[in-house]
């Protein structure tokens, strides 16, 4: 541990990582509640992975790859949503159609880059080569999902518990949809250095879920993600660091492994405790049917 | 007496699939309107089309002699219970607070009058003891109330409530029905899609009896006549004396 925080002082590609991560870990939690509420697990799969050729353009055209990854993640979103609604294919299946023919035109689009160390970094994340440039746009991105989270919370309340009352009072309800598809791709833009691609779904999830489990109120949720995201990416950068795990695949078992503590420890919906609590009724009923036999 | 809903020739339809045909009608304020009519014959989709959550094909919607988009926030929804997600983080009280929401606009955050406000609403409906419960600890009855509660911190003109009676227990049934007849009684229109013909005539003083087309729309007295209901329900159609209809 002390080796770790020597190493946090000294390095400054380590204080970069630490940085990146942390706000991945806070704008991943924040959005991933919304993800989980609105059940779109499979979405924040889909849109993540097709940013990949809105990246793979990008470096192509030599613009920032921000642009081409919206850019696709939007697309992928609409064409998802289009198909489910005008023929019989459900929505789970019409994800898988449409994510997996961005991901392929991906890969392809990438083998142009004639670089596989590249594809390498963007499906799996490599926090510790982490360049300022970068630090920096995911400091701004994280600043502004954060914002539109905070500004838009009652919109976006409303409409993830109860989509026909909010459409009924006149919320755009399907803007808002989209517009939460935009945050979804900036926040997998801004984990592209630290998760990769491939992980970040999990990052999006995995904390989310943890606070689902140990709170009934969503802003307590946000926070309590938000957190649990920080301390995997602190968690997951240390064990990443001392033992030379790779990154992206550390960050997202520690956040695995406070999943699992909340899954058995958790007060109200925690394994243990139910357990505990059906066993004492069994006790106290078992008990009563003694005092009548004496 | 002011007219509050007026319906001119509305035709719904899904995929081609007529839903609706060439319904007609208009209500006047200060009415308890049920809407009855055999499975599929559109109820909750008339409510839909009242509201604008569904496109029409045809007709015009009038509320309180003006199109729906303006008058949205007059107007109060009470989804089916089978919508929500009861494991959604939310407690009741926040719940009600919702309605509030129509009338803060985008930027405003709801204040302690507010709050209080829809603390307020769900002492009307007596479950104000529940306000910190998770809405999905709640037995069925206790979450119509509080939806009837959100509506109510709403302070609309009108109600639309869909199916408010499934799987409700006596109590919240007495409860949810004096708090909208006292509505009534108080100017507001209230219309409730109902598929349980035994207390229609204790509920409402008006029906709109649906099959696809509108059959009979007046006073209940008129409509639960067997010969009118015959027309929507067919040659099965209920007794009224029945308790529990399945048609």
């Amino acid at each position: 541990m002390m080796n770790f925080i020597d190493a946090l002082f000294q390095y400054g590609f380590l204080q970069k990582a630490l940085t990146t991560s942390i706000m991945v870990g806070i704008i991943c939690g924040v959005i991933g509640c919304f993800i989980i509420l609105r059940g779109m697990a499979l979405m924040g799969d889909a849109i993540s992975h097709a940013v990949l050729p809105g990246v793979a353009l990008s470096y192509l055209l030599g613009i920032n790859f921000f642009f081409g990854a919206v850019f696709t993640g939007i697309l992928t979103a609409l064409g998802i949503g289009f198909i489910s609604q005008n023929s019989r294919i459900k929505n789970d299946v019409s994800i898988g159609i449409m994510f997996t023919a961005a991901f392929a035109s991906g890969i392809i689009l990438i083998t142009f880059m004639k670089s596989s160390t590249d594809l390498y970094h963007i499906l799996f994340g490599n926090v510790l080569a982490v360049r300022p440039s970068e630090m920096w746009s995911t400091l701004f991105i994280g600043i502004l999902v954060l914002v539109c989270v905070y500004v838009f919370y009652k919109e976006l309340l409303v409409s993830s518990f109860d989509p026909t009352m909010a459409a009924a009072y006149g919320l755009p309800t399907r803007v808002i949809h989209y517009f939460l598809m935009t945050l979804l791709t900036l926040v997998t833009v801004a984990s592209l250095q630290t998760v990769g691609i491939i992980l970040v779904v999990a990052m999006l999830i995995t904390p989310a879920s943890t606070a689902y489990l140990l709170t009934n109120r969503l802003w307590v949720m946000l926070y309590l993600s938000a957190g649990i995201g920080v301390l995997a990416s602190i968690l997951g950068l240390y064990f990443s660091y001392t033992y030379n795990l790779a990154s992206g695949a550390t960050i997202v078992l520690a956040a695995t492994v406070l999943f699992v503590l909340a899954f058995v420890f958790s007060p109200k919906q925690g394994l243990m405790w139910r357990a505990i609590k059906s066993l004492r009724k069994r006790v106290m009923y078992s008990r009563i049917k003694l005092d009548r036999e004496d | 007496m002011n007219i509050a809903i007026s319906v001119k020739e509305l035709y719904v339809s899904y995929f081609g699939n007529e839903a609706l045909k060439n319904v007609s009608f208009t209500i006047n304020e200060g009415n308890l309107v049920g809407i009855i009519g055999p499975n599929g014959a559109g109820k909750s989709t008339l409510l839909k089309a009242l509201l604008n959550l569904i496109s029409k094909d045809k007709g015009e919607v009038q509320i309180l002699g003006k199109s729906i988009k303006e008058m949205r926030t007059k107007v109060a929804y009470v989804p089916q219970r089978s919508n929500i997600d009861w494991d959604f983080p939310i407690t009741v009280i926040d719940t009600v607070i919702l309605g509030t929401y129509p009338s803060l606009g985008i930027f405003k955050r709801p204040k302690k009058v507010d709050k209080a406000w829809a603390y307020e609403c769900l002492e009307k409906v007596g479950i104000a003891e529940l306000r910190n419960r998770q809405i999905g600890e709640l037995s069925g009855g206790q979450q119509q109330r509080v939806f009837l509660a959100r509506a109510l911190a709403q302070k609309p003109e009108m109600y639309f409530l869909d199916e408010p009676f499934v799987g409700v227990d006596v109590t919240s049934e007495e409860t949810i029905i004096s708090i909208l007849k006292e509505l009534r009684d108080s100017g507001k229109t209230v219309v409730v899609v109902h598929h349980d013909l035994s207390k229609v005539t204790h509920y409402f003083n008006q029906l709109i009896l649906l099959n696809k087309e509108l059959i009979d729309y007046g006073a209940v007295e008129d409509v639960i006549k067997p010969e009118v209901l015959g027309k929507a329900y067919g040659n099965q159609f209920p007794s009224i004396t029945a308790t529990e209809v399945s048609v």
